[in-house]
């Protein structure tokens, strides 16, 4: 994914003179690209995210689209009173990218993990909040963040995701992607765990439950016409996401639900309201959590029976 | 280009309607509004390439007080400047209103470029505006005011690092150096001397001025347009509350509200008519 993004970056940057990016000593050679466009067009701002921010606000009110890179923790509670005060409050359309979010950094311990950043970015008035499944949808959701003035924040992942779209699909922020179509229930997720939830959904059609899986990449503004159309179609829908249960995509639909009185079945998957304190990979972490295809199909049978 | 006295005029005329407005509305930060008043008179009426007809000509210079509780002295200014009319300013602090403690956002009202407020933002998005102008060719400047106490916040010396490696000499920041902040002296609650040492250290071009020298001031202006290879800080020497007696360098005024009487009395001293 961060490789698809630095390629994306490259192309944008081609194709609109507006376009900048701000690394927070990351990525140097990745964005080589970019620099080949133009060297006024990547900015290294050092290990100081707070300021980065600023001055991408400040290009952004000056006629640029920035584009802010580093790993999430640090593009998004680091400096979150910047993304508050110079991005959302003066409506400045910067692009905020987080990569390897959720677990992906699972390793490098909860100073590198990201379980809070899309209910934190959230609560934002403005701010839109993507986290797309693959590199494709990445790079749709990139082009697409472009066309509109608004801030953004995507979350990305690392590397070695899932590839769920063969091509960058057609998509608009604020409207879901289909995977698979489904009769019974609906898989809805977020982000990069969408390779075990579309082998989840393979394994619950197997035992006769058949499972809509949907890329609900962008959490806010979240796709309330699918939910309403899910509410009418299938016997419960399950949010998925490497996100605290707090305030993610589970909670944005839990909000839709309340607001509504909508009452269709809700599975919530996510992580709880913990550090973890032990090392381990992402795939260990994962598994800990319960963010697995066989925990996933375990929830849908408990939740149906 | 205005004569020194013409901007005396202007300042007097100014402080007595801060001191005024902050009786009738009871907006407090007086003493760094008067502290910073004469660096502002002197960009707006002297330095400024900016057109109030147009408040948002790309090509404009941009201005952005990053000690945002010193707005009351700039909502003045902007209406004398003639951003918007001066009659606006009756309304100051009323419910509903756009004049109160700290900026509103640019789409709120011409002439404001940033809502500055929270300290240490102002600079990181000067910043980014003079890397903008930089990036599209366009020959704007970009000028700031920071309070002494605002130097605490990290970002500013962030933002310090990040324009002296990037050679932003379009980018100009005063540094209102009133020696005080909300609870006590700036050189003691934070170590912050040598101000224009540590400027210098970060790479900066590093003056330093009397802040209600007209003639300082514009000098140290002509040397921040010659300069083209480093960003330029101008730490301006200032007393808070500055032009009436009562207020001078008496931090008491960071929040008191003047009474009408002691608003009388500061008209009596800067030669304003009651």
């Amino acid at each position: 994914m961060r490789n698809a993004f630095a390629d994306e970056v490259a192309k944008l940057a081609q194709a609109d003179s507006r376009v900048v990016l701000l690394s927070g000593d990351i990525g140097n050679k990745l964005f080589d690209p970019v620099k080949l466009v133009d060297e006024s067009r990547f900015y290294n701002c050092g290990i100081a995210e707070g300021n980065m921010m600023g001055v991408a606000a400040g290009m952004a009110l000056s006629g640029l689209r920035p584009i802010v890179y580093t790993i999430t923790p640090f593009t998004t509670t680091r400096c979150f009173e910047q993304i508050r005060v110079d991005v959302c409050y003066h409506k400045a359309p910067v692009i905020i990218v987080g990569t390897g979010s959720g677990l992906s950094y699972a390793e490098l311990g909860p100073t590198h993990h990201s379980l809070e950043d899309i209910a934190i970015l959230r609560s934002l008035p403005g701010m839109r909040v993507v986290a797309p499944c693959d590199a494709n949808e990445l790079r749709s959701v990139m082009r697409e963040a472009l066309n509109d003035n608004a801030p953004t924040y995507i979350r990305i992942g690392k590397k070695g995701e899932t590839k769920i779209f063969p091509e960058p699909p057609e998509l608009k922020i604020g409207k879901c992607t289909i995977v698979k179509q489904g009769k019974d229930i609906a898989l809805i997720c977020s982000g990069t765990l969408m390779g075990e939830v579309v082998e989840a959904a393979k394994n619950l059609d197997e035992i006769g439950i058949s499972a809509e899986v949907v890329s609900m990449h962008s959490v806010k503004p979240l796709d309330e016409d699918y939910l309403l159309s899910a509410q009418s179609r299938f016997k419960l829908i399950a949010s998925i996401e490497e996100h605290g249960l707090i305030g993610g995509l589970g909670g944005a639909i839990a909000e839709w639900r309340s607001r509504g009185n909508h009452g269709i079945k809700h599975v919530m998957l996510g992580t709880p309201d913990e550090f973890m304190h032990e090392v381990g990979t992402q795939e260990y972490a994962r598994h800990k959590y319960g963010l697995t295809r066989k925990n996933i199909i375990e929830r849908i049978q408990q939740a149906l029976s | 280009m205005s004569t020194h006295q013409e901007l005396i005029d202007r300042s007097n005329l100014l402080r007595s309607r801060i001191i005024e407005t902050s009786s009738l509305s009871g907006t407090p930060h007086l003493g760094s509004c008067l502290s910073c008043l004469d660096l502002l008179v002197a960009l707006y009426f002297d330095e400024l390439k900016i057109d109030p007809s147009n408040p948002h000509d790309p090509l404009r210079d941009r201005f952005i007080l990053s000690k945002g509780h010193g707005v009351p002295a700039l909502f003045q200014v902007l209406a004398m400047r003639g951003f918007y009319p001066e009659s606006w300013l009756k309304d100051y602090g009323k419910d509903g209103g756009i004049f109160a403690e700290h900026p509103p956002t640019p789409d709120h009202l011409a002439g404001i470029e940033a809502a500055t407020g929270s300290l240490g933002h102002g600079l990181p998005i000067g910043l980014g505006m003079a890397l903008a102008g930089r990036i599209q060719k366009q020959n704007y400047n970009v000028y700031t005011v920071l309070g002494d106490g605002e130097c605490n916040e990290g970002t500013v010396w962030e933002a310090a690092m990040l324009a002296a490696a990037q050679k932003v000499s379009n980018l100009c920041v005063f540094v209102d150096f009133n020696k005080w902040q909300a609870t006590g002296r700036s050189e003691e609650v934070m170590a912050l001397n040598s101000l224009s040492g540590k400027w210098q250290a970060f790479g900066w071009n590093a003056l330093e001025i009397d802040g209600h020298n007209y003639e300082q001031i514009l000098s140290a202006l002509n040397t921040f347009r010659l300069e083209n290879t480093r960003p330029t800080a101008i730490i301006a020497h200032t007393v808070k509350g500055k032009g009436v007696s009562f207020m001078q360098d008496d931090n008491n005024w960071h929040y008191r509200i003047p009474t009408a009487e002691e608003v009388k009395m500061a008209k009596l001293e800067l030669g304003v008519p009651l």
